[in-house]
C-alpha cells in the first residue's frame, strides 16, 4: 500500500532522513520506534506531504507521491494525526470534526455520529472549544477528525503522549479498531511496548536510519530493543 | 487652575450642545475605517502580517468608482433610482478594483517570500515597497492634484438625531457598511469558506492536513479584504474626492483601528474603528481640527502600550 525507498529529508543544512526504506501493506498496523530526533515524526511529515523528500520516493497504492502537496493527502486517503495534536484551538469539537471532512461533499451527518459512538465524550462537548478539552479528549478529538476523511491509511505521531495510562489503553483500544474496521494504520510511538504488543511489523530507527525491523513480536523480545526502548538492563542479565 | 477649570467648563459645554452632531460624523468615519481594518485584520489573520499595501487598495477603490461617477454622472445631480445604480455600479467598481489590488500585492509582494519561507521583516519591507510603488505609479497616471467626485445623489438631511443631522451621505455609509459586515460575518463564520479560513488562521499545517489549500485562502482573504478597502475608498472619495495618496491617513487610522479592538479579531476591528472615529470626532471640542491625527496616533501609541491585544485580543478563529 505505502512504499517508500531510500528517501532523504533535510531540514537546511541538517539531513533528518538518511535514505530511509520500509514499506506499509494493506490493513496491517506498522510502527515506527525511535529515541527523540531519531526521525520519527519527520517520516510521517514526509509520507503526508508537509515535507518534500530531497531524493528516493514514495508511492501510495502505485501511485508516485513524492511531491503531492499536503492538502492534496486527503483526497488520496491518507490521514495524518500529528504530533501534539495540533486541535484548532478556536473551533468547536463538532467544528473541528468538520474540518477532519474538509475536502468531502455530501452529508458527512453518519460519520459524525459513528465518530460520537466511539468517543462518547466528544459527543457531551461538542459545543465546547478545543482549547477547553483535556489531553486524552484532544487526543480522540484529533483521531476522530482524521477519521472523519475515511482515509484508507492513518498515520499516528505519538498518540499516547503526555496521557493517563488508563487513556492510553483506551486510544490504543481504540487503534485496534480502527484497524479491524479496515483502515491501515503507521504509528509512531515512545511508548515501544504498547506499540509492539498492537502492531503487526515495526521499524526502529536511529540517526535519521532504520536500524532494525521486523514483526513485532519478534522486536519485543530483541534485546537492543529491550535495552534501548523497553528500559531493560540487559548486561545485568535482566 | 481655576481657568483650566473654566476651560473644561466651557468646552464641556459646547460637547454637551455638539455631541449627536459630532457622533453622527464620528460614527460615518468610524465605519469607513472599519471597513478598511477588517482588511488588515483578515490578512494579519492568516499570515500575521500588517499589510502596509492596502491604503493602496483603499486608493484603487476610489479610483475606479472616481471612473464610474465620471463616466456615469451627467450635468445635472441624479435622482432616485439614477442615483442607486450608479452607486451599486460604484460600489462593484470599488470593490473589484480593491480585490485586484489586493490579489496583485499577494501575488508580487508576498508568495514569492512565503515560498522562501523569508524572515517578517522582508514582508514589512517588500509591503513598504509595494505601497510606494502602487501610489507613484497612481500619481504618474491620474496627477498629483486630489479631484472631486461628481456627486451621484443629492446630499440632503434625511432624518435627524436628538437634533443632529444625518445626511444621505452617512446613510449610504451605514446601510453599505452593515450589509458588507454581516455578508463577511456569514462568510468567516458559516461557511465552509470561512471554516478554512479560519483554521489557517489557527493552525496553518494543520488545516493543510485536513485538505485545506494554504495559498488559496490566503488569496482569497485578500481578495475579500481588498473587496472591503476598495469599497472604502469609494465611499471615502464621495465625500473627499481622490488623489494618489488618498489612502496614507485613512489606512494607518484603519490600522490603529484594528489595533484598538484587537488585531485579528474581526469584529474586534468594527468595533475599533467606530471607537476612533468618534471618539476622533468628539475630541474636536477640546483641540484644534489640525490635532485631530495626532488623537488618533496617540490612541495607537497608547493601546500598544497599555494593551498591545486590543480590546477584544487576537482571536479570528473563534468568532471570526
Amino acid at each position: 500500500m505505502l512504499e517508500v525507498s531510500d528517501a532523504v529529508v533535510r531540514y537546511g543544512a541538517i539531513t533528518a532522513l538518511h535514505g530511509i526504506s520500509f514499506e506499509v501493506n494493506e490493513g496491517e498496523i506498522v510502527t515506527l520506534l525511535g529515541a527523540n530526533g531519531a526521525g520519527k515524526s519527520t517520516t510521517l511529515r514526509m509520507v503526508s506531504g508537509l515535507q518534500a523528500p530531497v531524493s528516493g520516493s514514495i508511492t501510495f497504492q502505485g501511485r508516485d507521491i513524492s511531491h503531492t502537496r499536503a492538502h492534496d493527502f486527503a483526497k488520496l486517503g491518507v490521514s495524518h494525526v500529528p504530533e501534539g495534536r495540533r486541535i484548532f484551538p478556536q473551533m468547536s469539537v463538532e467544528e473541528n470534526l468538520e474540518m477532519g471532512a474538509f475536502r468531502r461533499r455530501g452529508s458527512i451527518g453518519e460519520d459524525l455520529e459513528r465518530i460520537y459512538e466511539t468517543f462518547p465524550i466528544l459527543k457531551e462537548r461538542r459545543k465546547q472549544l478545543g482549547s477547553n478539552l483535556s489531553g486524552g479528549e484532544q487526543q480522540m478529538l484529533a483521531i476522530g477528525r482524521a477519521l472523519m476523511s475515511q482515509p484508507t491509511l492513518l498515520l499516528l505521531d505519538e498518540p499516547s503522549m503526555g496521557l493517563a495510562p488508563m487513556i492510553v489503553d483506551t486510544i490504543f483500544r481504540i487503534i485496534g479498531e480502527i484497524r479491524a474496521a479496515g483502515t491501515t494504520v503507521l504509528l509512531v510511538e515512545q511508548n515501544a511496548a504498547h506499540a509492539l504488543r498492537l502492531a503487526d511489523r515495526g521499524y526502529v530507527l536511529e540517526n535519521g536510519r532504520i536500524a532494525l525491523s521486523g514483526p513485532a513480536a519478534e522486536l519485543l523480545v530483541d534485546p537492543r530493543v529491550r535495552a534501548v526502548y523497553l528500559g531493560e538492563d540487559v548486561e545485568a542479565g535482566a | 487652575m481655576g481657568s483650566f477649570g473654566h476651560y473644561l467648563a466651557t468646552h464641556f459645554d459646547t460637547l454637551k450642545a455638539e455631541f449627536w452632531y459630532l457622533f453622527v460624523g464620528g460614527v460615518a468615519n468610524g465605519l469607513l475605517y472599519a471597513m478598511v481594518a477588517v482588511g488588515y485584520t483578515l490578512v494579519y489573520g492568516v499570515l500575521r502580517l500588517i499589510n502596509f499595501a492596502h491604503s493602496e487598495i483603499f486608493m484603487s477603490g476610489g479610483f475606479a468608482g472616481y471612473f464610474v461617477l465620471r463616466a456615469m454622472v451627467g450635468s445635472t445631480v441624479p435622482a432616485g433610482f439614477m442615483s442607486v445604480l450608479i452607486i451599486v455600479l460604484g460600489i462593484a467598481a470599488a470593490g473589484t478594483a480593491g480585490a485586484a489590488a489586493a490579489t496583485l500585492v499577494e501575488r508580487v509582494a508576498y508568495r514569492p517570500l512565503r515560498r522562501r519561507r523569508a524572515p517578517q521583516l522582508a514582508y514589512l519591507i517588500s509591503a513598504i515597497g509595494a505601497s510606494y510603488f502602487l501610489f507613484n505609479l497612481a500619481g504618474k497616471e491620474f496627477g498629483h492634484l486630489s479631484v472631486g467626485d461628481p456627486q451621484p445623489y443629492i446630499n440632503h438631511t434625511v432624518f435627524t438625531i436628538f437634533g443632529a443631522p444625518v445626511l444621505m451621505y452617512d446613510l449610504i455609509i451605514l446601510v453599505v457598511s452593515v450589509v458588507m459586515f454581516v455578508a463577511l460575518d456569514w462568510l468567516v463564520g458559516r461557511t465552509r469558506l470561512g471554516r478554512g479560513i479560519r483554521s489557517v488562521a489557527q493552525d496553518a499545517e494543520t488545516a493543510s492536513l485536513m485538505g485545506v489549500n494554504i495559498d488559496r485562502t490566503i488569496a482569497i482573504t485578500f481578495i475579500v479584504g481588498g473587496a472591503l478597502g476598495g469599497v472604502a475608498g469609494f465611499l471615502y472619495g464621495l465625500n473627499i474626492g481622490v488623489v494618489y495618496n488618498m489612502g496614507f491617513v485613512p489606512a494607518l487610522k484603519a490600522f490603529t483601528a484594528a489595533v484598538l479592538g484587537g488585531i485579528g479579531n474581526l469584529r474586534g476591528a468594527v468595533l475599533g474603528g467606530l471607537l476612533l472615529g468618534i471618539v476622533e470626532n468628539l475630541c474636536v471640542v477640546f483641540v484644534q481640527a489640525a490635532y485631530i491625527d495626532v488623537v488618533a496616533f496617540g490612541i495607537l501609541v497608547l493601546v500598544l502600550l497599555v494593551r498591545p491585544t486590543g480590546i477584544l485580543g487576537e482571536r479570528l478563529g473563534r468568532t471570526a
